[in-house]
């Protein structure tokens, strides 16, 4: 196949960036999308230049570093992560659009690489069950029910990629931080937190500089791992819960 | 003198397992272990490298006992380390199943499996210590796949007869990672942990023989840096991407490790390379590594070639009796469950003779027919759904309706850093945990044994070792950059980086990491001889020559450059290919992952040489391509009598 990329180039964080167009041919339609991205790199430093910065890093898509807008879409036209896109999804001439996550609160590095650091804060402000090591009763002890592990397996699922909010059109992190939220939550050994989790990780979602739910769904459709909807509607009702509890405390 | 010269040093006699009973010596090595007075423990700093299951494990544990810790990861966040994409489970003798488990018989696998080559106090402990793994796990909030009543289902995994693997469906590395990050987190947030991700270790720091820090480079910046501390822990992974294609990540890469080698740490058997059965085969040189899919396939999936060579029809038009079902006519009792090593070999060894299927013949179907016969095509995508899909996407072919192509390829590394019973390298201060170090695995690692080690090393090994060190070496001098050791590695780093922006060749990063992976896998893959490890010894200084002629690196080193970062990888890595080689060729033995054909039994299984051989070799560097000093540790087992594997 050949192709036409127009791929975005940043320098660093502070310079302007644009689009550049390249042409790459000789693509198989067994690549992977970040294979062919690495025929262009190839390419680009034999010939003098500098190659395309992106992310990436297990090519399984399980890791989530990989983050490229394609055409539009996080991720491109298929629900998958950006290293399980194959070319065959493409046709030959076909001109691809490949830019970073856009979001307020993912400044771009350089070219395609974005800094996704606010997500580790919203974790670290309460996504965890407090239980330090040596201190965990036997695991058979507190059984939880099969639809509440499976519940909870399903909003764990979240692979940290960021295309929630890359397509967004406010920017906002809600199906990340509520997919954490549901994940805990659900789980009596996640119970105790309950309500500062929700609270605590509502308002470095905030800080951040995420924007709000309007309730486009974007962020569903995106989602690489199919982290529901409905995982903001409960999040929210937890949040309510635990406001409200906390105002008669 | 050549480099396959090698002398003989010192034997290691002291490992620091202590006496006794193998059932007591952990308790006995805690309880004779210094402890640190809790409000002391603020003021020792630990520099941990890598925040996978036993580098986020240790950095969340020894954060909560209260010690400073700065940890560092290349990725821009902790979560993403490799442990990641683990998929199958993790082992633990609970015996939930009342199927015969025990302590001493996951032990007792252990050692068998890893062919007689581990040293045998340490695998008792890593069983010990696996029970309280789960409970961790569970209480952290690890949704582990659960039964109906509420309890914990478990499952059977290869190379076992009981069933003893807990799992998260097909994402059990997934889980338990995120559990171990969130509790890191915990003490970011706590303020006991200092996190820099987007950094990388370029290098130890070595101060009257003692690990007193490390030399980074801020990924975004380019700034080369110096971080100081009281002990250094390694949790930096395998090294198997010097085989350019392998299941690792892209970027795990082997530098921490083998800029501490370079240091002194002594590096052992690395040579033993787990090639992993059941992943999916390359579709072109476009490749850019290979993806694994759970060995638990292997519980339902029958492995099968046609009979006839060269055989290529659709295999829905091969008729059942002709098809070889090698493994279960081969190995009976065990089937298509034999170790890793076992199935990884015996595909090879049927694609040699003809018998492959898919692209050049390198693929063995793994068929679940009669398994959707047998448990309905909703049970088995239950079980399976997230692996058949992946293999889906990959290859765009339905596992439901074809069966799956699978061929082996490089997933773990048993060798490592050597350590001893405290985890600690031969360079005191220095610690390896996980994959990095070669502990418990000897020449073979079962499945999912890598999880159980990678979170006994850190959440609870370590940091009860770790403190005996600190206690001992309270370290009223301080150490910064302008100590002269410190300024000389740093020194060392900026002018290695500098070269490889300075020769300005013709070729890339990748075009050398591909040219050495090719040679490693030709010749220090799943079948070695003698012939082939001496013209890959040949080889590897003249690729190293041509490479700091020819490489090309565009950019500078003050930003954000994966050129550069990815061709100071492929400078250790082809140091490191040449001590690879270098062990498979001194250690004349097959075992577990080597297999030197030269020494089979009359039916073509690995044959040991336990007279010879029953040692770790552990590899004193003296230099780059100058022979390096072999110190023999001697295993003693008193335990698992060395028998020839059967699984027959």
């Amino acid at each position: 196949m050949k192709l036409t990329l127009r791929v975005w180039r940043q320098k660093n964080a502070d310079a302007p960036g644009a689009m550049a167009t390249y042409e790459v041919d000789g693509i198989s339609q067994d690549m992977s999308f970040l294979e062919m991205l690495d025929t262009l790199n190839e390419k680009l430093i034999v010939e003098g230049d500098e190659p395309v910065a992106f992310d990436h890093d297990c090519r399984e898509g399980i890791c989530g570093a990989c983050s490229l807008v394609i055409n539009g879409d996080p991720h491109g036209p298929e629900r998958t992560t950006t290293c399980q896109l194959h070319m065959r999804t493409f046709e030959d001439g076909d001109t691809i659009d490949i830019e970073p996550w856009r979001a307020t609160a993912f400044p771009v590095i350089r070219d395609l690489v974005v800094d996704r650091s606010a997500f580790d804060r919203i974790i670290q402000s309460g996504g965890y069950v407090s239980a330090p090591t040596g201190s965990a009763p036997e695991a058979h002890a507190t059984p939880v029910p099969k639809a509440d592990a499976d519940y909870a397996f399903e909003h764990a699922e979240c692979i940290g990629c960021g295309a929630c909010v890359a397509a967004c059109p406010n920017g906002s992190a809600m199906l990340f931080t509520s997919a954490k939220i549901n994940h805990l939550n659900v789980l009596p050994q996640g119970a105790p937190e309950r309500e500062s989790r929700v609270l605590d990780m509502v308002a470095t979602m905030d800080e951040e500089g995420f924007g709000g739910c309007t309730l486009t769904g974007e962020c569903a459709t995106a989602c690489p791992k199919g982290i529901p909807l409905p995982s903001i509607a409960a999040m929210n009702k937890e949040w309510l819960r635990a406001a409200r509890r906390a105002g008669r405390r | 003198m050549s480099y396959s010269e090698y002398t003989t040093g010192e034997a290691v006699t002291d490992t620091k397992a202590p006496e006794g009973p193998i059932a007591e010596r952990w308790d006995r090595r805690r309880f004779e272990a210094k402890l640190v007075n809790p409000a002391n423990r603020r003021k020792h700093t630990v520099i941990v490298v890598g925040t996978g299951l036993a580098g986020g494990a240790a950095g969340a544990t020894l954060g909560e006992q209260g010690y400073h810790v700065v940890q560092f990861c290349y990725q821009d966040s902790p979560r993403r380390a490799h442990s990641i994409a683990a998929q199958g489970g993790i082992n633990a003798a609970k015996n939930y199943r009342n199927d015969g488990d025990s302590i001493h018989r996951l032990f007792y696998d252990t050692v068998k499996g890893g062919d007689f080559r581990a040293r045998e106090s340490n695998v008792h402990r890593l069983a010990q210590v696996s029970v309280e793994i789960i409970d961790q796990c569970v209480a952290q909030g690890v949704p582990f796949a659960r039964e109906y009543g509420g309890l914990l289902d478990t499952r059977s995994f290869g190379g076992v007869q009981v069933s003893r693997t807990f799992y998260a469906r097909g994402q059990t590395g997934q889980q338990l990672l995120l559990g171990a990050y969130q509790a890191l987190s915990r003490q970011v947030a706590a303020g006991n942990v200092e996190l820099h991700p987007r950094t990388e270790m370029l290098d130890l720091i070595v101060v009257d023989g003692k690990a007193r820090g490390i030399v980074a480079r801020d990924l975004i910046t380019g700034r080369v840096e110096t971080y100081f501390a009281d002990a250094v822990v390694l949790a930096s992974g395998g090294y198997g991407n010097v085989f350019y294609l392998s299941t690792n990540a892209k970027n795990s890469n082997a530098t921490a490790a083998w800029r501490a080698h370079r240091r002194g740490a002594y590096f052992a058997n690395p040579c033993f390379t787990q090639i992993h059965p059941t992943c999916i085969p390359r579709s072109g040189d476009h490749q850019s590594k290979l993806t694994l899919m759970s060995e638990s396939l292997r519980n339902d999936g029958r492995i099968w070639v046609p009979k006839a060579k060269g055989d290529d029809r659709p295999p829905a038009q091969i008729p059942e009796d002709e098809r070889d079902y090698y493994l279960e006519r081969i190995y009976p009792s065990f089937g298509n469950l034999v170790p890793r090593d076992i199935a990884s070999r015996a595909a090879k060894n049927v694609c040699d003779e003809g018998h492959g299927v898919g692209p050049g013949g390198q693929g063995v179907y793994l068929d679940f027919a009669d398994a959707i016969k047998r448990m309905g095509r909703k049970a088995v995508e239950a079980k399976y759904g997230n692996l058949f899909d992946m293999y889906a996407r990959i290859t765009a072919e339905n596992p439901y309706e074809v069966p799956m192509r699978i061929y082996p390829a490089i997933h773990y590394t048993m060798g490592g850093l050597w350590v001893d019973y405290d985890l600690q390298t031969s360079i005191p201060g220095l610690f390896a945990v996980g994959e990095a170090n070669f502990s418990d695995h000897g020449a073979n690692r079962l499945g999912a044994s890598a999880l159980m080690q990678g979170l006994a090393d850190g959440y609870f090994v370590l940091p009860s070792t770790i403190n005996d060190y600190l206690a001992r070496n309270p370290h009223h001098d301080e150490v910064d950059a302008t100590h002269p050791e410190a300024a000389a590695v740093v020194t060392e780093t900026r002018e290695r980086l500098e070269r490889l922006l300075a020769v300005d060749g013709d070729r890339t990063p990748d075009s050398f990491h591909k040219e050495i992976g090719e040679l490693m896998w030709e010749y220090c893959g799943m079948a070695r001889t003698e012939e082939g490890l001496r013209k890959a010894l040949d080889r590897i200084p003249q690729i190293r020559e041509e490479f700091w002629r020819r490489i090309k690196v565009p950019g500078t080193g003050e930003e954000f450059n994966q050129s550069l970062e990815k061709a100071n990888r492929v400078v250790d890595y082809l140091e490191l290919a040449e001590l690879m080689c270098l062990d498979a060729l001194h250690r004349s033995e097959s075992c577990g992952g080597h297999f030197r054909e030269e020494s089979q039994t009359p039916d073509g299984e690995a044959a040991r040489k336990d007279d010879e051989f029953a040692y770790a070799a552990a590899w004193e560097f003296t230099g780059t391509g100058t022979a390096p000093v072999l110190h023999k540790e001697d295993l003693v087992f008193e335990y698992v009598h060395p028998t020839q594997r059967s699984y027959a």
